[in-house]
């Protein structure tokens, strides 16, 4: 009753193939859309940016550009955190070598430097697979830390070994350094979490992905019916490290402003990325802000119910948490491997019926 | 699809042009030899079969052909021209297609992302487009879905064109994997056992879009099929193995009669 698609009919292929072909789901996209650029700007503070939205929307680019290796492709990757680095210190050595030139396009450019990367760190895919791979893209996450310690040139040399974002504007608003409000830092978030979600969406509903898919489903097949393995893996690797280093350039620029490989961009931060496509669901673009969201709101919530409202001792919240974080990935890895966008999937089709059962 | 039916109708084989000549494939995995010196041709717009017992090496003939084994003597020659050592996929982009034994679908993708994937070699919009889904990618996809539009009609799988292929039934996997091999327009299509596992109904169903397939599109088709049935009434010559040896050739009346084939193949007969 609420959520129907009777009447709606496509005449043309071009309506069919739309990203939302249900009425309620595209007015559903445009409100979300709506009060995400219009309203929430002017709504948020200094605590909900920093604690939720700003991460919320890097982690989301960074889930789908792991989503488009491991849940489009098929390839496991270790190595996010990693690539995160390369978009932070290729994005920092651009801030401080151009100065003059817009943060906006140095923030592309850094994912382009890590896109090229990843394709080199991508070519053991072309061997091996699986579990393997996972622990050759781990070798890459061990190295580029390393190399971001260990040669100073890549941190300018700074006595501390930290590299820090100067101030940067856009429209005179700045949105890097020490002076950023608290909606430019959640607009330019915003806006390049859409922008990625767009494209990624385009990409893996076209040729391209499906592309991804016939390799990820069956990769004999794939290459009988014409896809190039070569071309394909390398393309899911590039591309996904396109939004990782993106996410990555925000994750310094914007949100940390100061960091540090090791301590930033650590294994950590490959696993919480592959944990938030896992529970959020893996090839879907709507699991990659599920889990990107989960992940980021359910710390605070803890922090708030356990330690500010029952007053328990914070190093027992953050434990706590790591346990519920552990069980939830045990159990949507045993129940619902689509994650959370499966979830909604399932409530959808329940919702085309409802109220009737059949 | 364009009607490719050169030459089609005639009786006479010596008049119908050759897209493909296996001269003397020799094909060994190390000391056991699969194929040994066998030739043979396809002619333009036939239903070739390639028969024989199990081990026979029927499959390794299929798996030469598309590309998967090379072998280590011989020559094939496609469309008059030597062909090379090439890769599966650039055997794909060559116009051969094919389906597998066990089937070969993308379980994660809707029967029609499937079928579209048998598009992809004519699909070459660059990535700034498709990330914009706009100018050349766009039109591609809409001329695409045509194209498989078209191929589902056929197949008669209009239906289930947005289901999930892991949950289909047997029988219609098999069909969609033909409509994913047909939608490429391709020269040759090689059938690995499209039979296999299926019941009288479904043989059925399936003979006929064969013959349909090879009438309406003039598509050259080369088959493996174990039910000696099908195989007489579908093929127009069938070339018969044994032991990675060719042993007999021709129509499958000639081949039925063939002492060697009946003793090797059919069994001699006891009683």
């Amino acid at each position: 009753m609420l959520y129907r698609e009777a009447g709606d009919f496509k005449t043309s292929y071009i309506e069919d193939n739309q990203t939302f072909p249900i009425a309620f789901d595209r007015y559903r996209y445009y409100a979300i859309l709506a009060i995400s650029f219009l309203i929430l700007p002017f709504l948020v503070n200094d605590y909900f940016v920093n604690a939720i939205l700003a991460p919320f929307l890097i982690y989301s680019i960074a889930a789908i550009g792991l989503n488009i290796l491991t849940g489009y492709c098929g390839q496991v990757s270790l190595g996010t955190g990693g690539f995160m680095a390369v978009g932070a210190y290729s994005c920092y050595k651009l801030m401080t070598a151009f100065p003059d030139v817009s943060i906006v396009i140095h923030i592309i450019i850094a994912g382009g430097i890590t896109a090229v990367i990843g394709a080199v760190f991508g070519l053991p895919s072309l061997r091996i697979k699986g579990f393997y791979l996972a622990v050759a893209t781990l070798a890459a996450q061990f190295f580029l830390v390393w190399l971001f310690n260990r040669v100073s040139w890549f941190y300018n040399y700074s006595a501390s070994g930290q590299i820090n974002a100067p101030e940067r504007t856009v429209f005179t608003i700045p949105v890097t350094g020490p002076n950023v409000e608290p909606w430019a830092m959640y607009m330019i978030c915003l806006i390049f979490a859409f922008v990625s979600a767009v494209i990624a969406r385009n990409l893996t509903r076209g040729a391209l992905g499906r592309t991804w898919m016939a390799i990820r489903d069956m990769d004999i097949a794939a290459e009988i019916i014409g896809v190039n393995p070569l071309k394909a893996k390398l393309s899911a690797f590039a591309i996904s490290s396109f939004f990782v280093g993106i996410s990555g350039a925000l994750f310094f620029a914007v949100y940390l402003g100061a960091a540090e490989a090791g301590d930033s961009f650590g294994i950590q931060k490959s696993f919480i990325v592959l944990f938030m496509i896992i529970i959020g669901g893996l090839g879907s673009i709507f699991g990659s802000f599920a889990g990107a969201a989960l992940l980021v709101v359910l710390p605070v919530i803890l922090k708030l119910i356990g330690a500010d409202f029952l007053g328990w001792p914070t190093g027992l919240v953050a434990h706590i948490q790591l346990v519920i974080v552990g069980l939830l990935i045990i159990l949507f890895l045993v129940l619902e491997p689509h994650g959370l966008a499966q979830l909604w999937r399932i409530a959808k089709e329940k919702l085309r019926l409802w109220p009737f059962p059949h | 699809m364009n009607k490719t039916d050169v030459n089609k109708g005639s009786d006479d084989y010596s008049v119908r042009s050759v897209v493909m000549e296996m001269k003397n494939i020799t094909l060994r995995f190390g000391g056991v030899v699969a194929i040994k010196e066998i030739s043979f041709d396809i002619l333009e717009g036939e239903i070739r079969a390639i028969i024989g017992p199990n081990g026979a090496g029927k499959s390794s003939m299929l798996n030469v052909i598309s590309g998967f084994y090379s072998p280590q003597e011989g020559e094939i020659w496609f469309r008059g021209e030597k062909r090379p050592w090439l890769k599966p996929y650039q055997v794909a982009r060559q116009g051969i297609a094919r389906t597998f034994q066990n089937i070969a679908l993308f379980e994660g993708m809707s029967v029609l992302d499937n079928v579209m994937t048998g598009r992809l070699t004519h699909m070459n919009s660059n990535i700034f487009s498709q990330a914009l889904w706009k100018g050349q990618s766009e039109r591609e996809e809409v001329e695409n879905r045509d194209h498989a539009e078209r191929v589902i009609d056929f197949l008669e799988i209009q239906h289930i064109r947005k289901t999930p292929v892991s949950r289909l039934p047997y029988g219609l996997k098999k069909r969609v994997e033909l409509a994913r091999a047909l939608v490429s327009e391709p020269s040759l299509l090689l059938l690995d056992e499209p039979m296999a596992g299926m019941n009288v109904e479904e043989k059925e169903d399936m003979s006929r879009f064969i013959l349909d397939v090879n009438d309406e599109f003039g598509t050259t088709i080369a088959l493996i099929e174990h039910d000696m049935g099908v195989v007489m009434d579908l093929s127009d010559r069938v070339v018969v193995m044994d032991y990675g040896r060719k042993i007999g050739d021709g129509a499958p009346d000639e081949v039925r009669n063939n002492q060697d084939v009946i003793d090797a193949y059919l069994g001699v007969s006891h009683d």
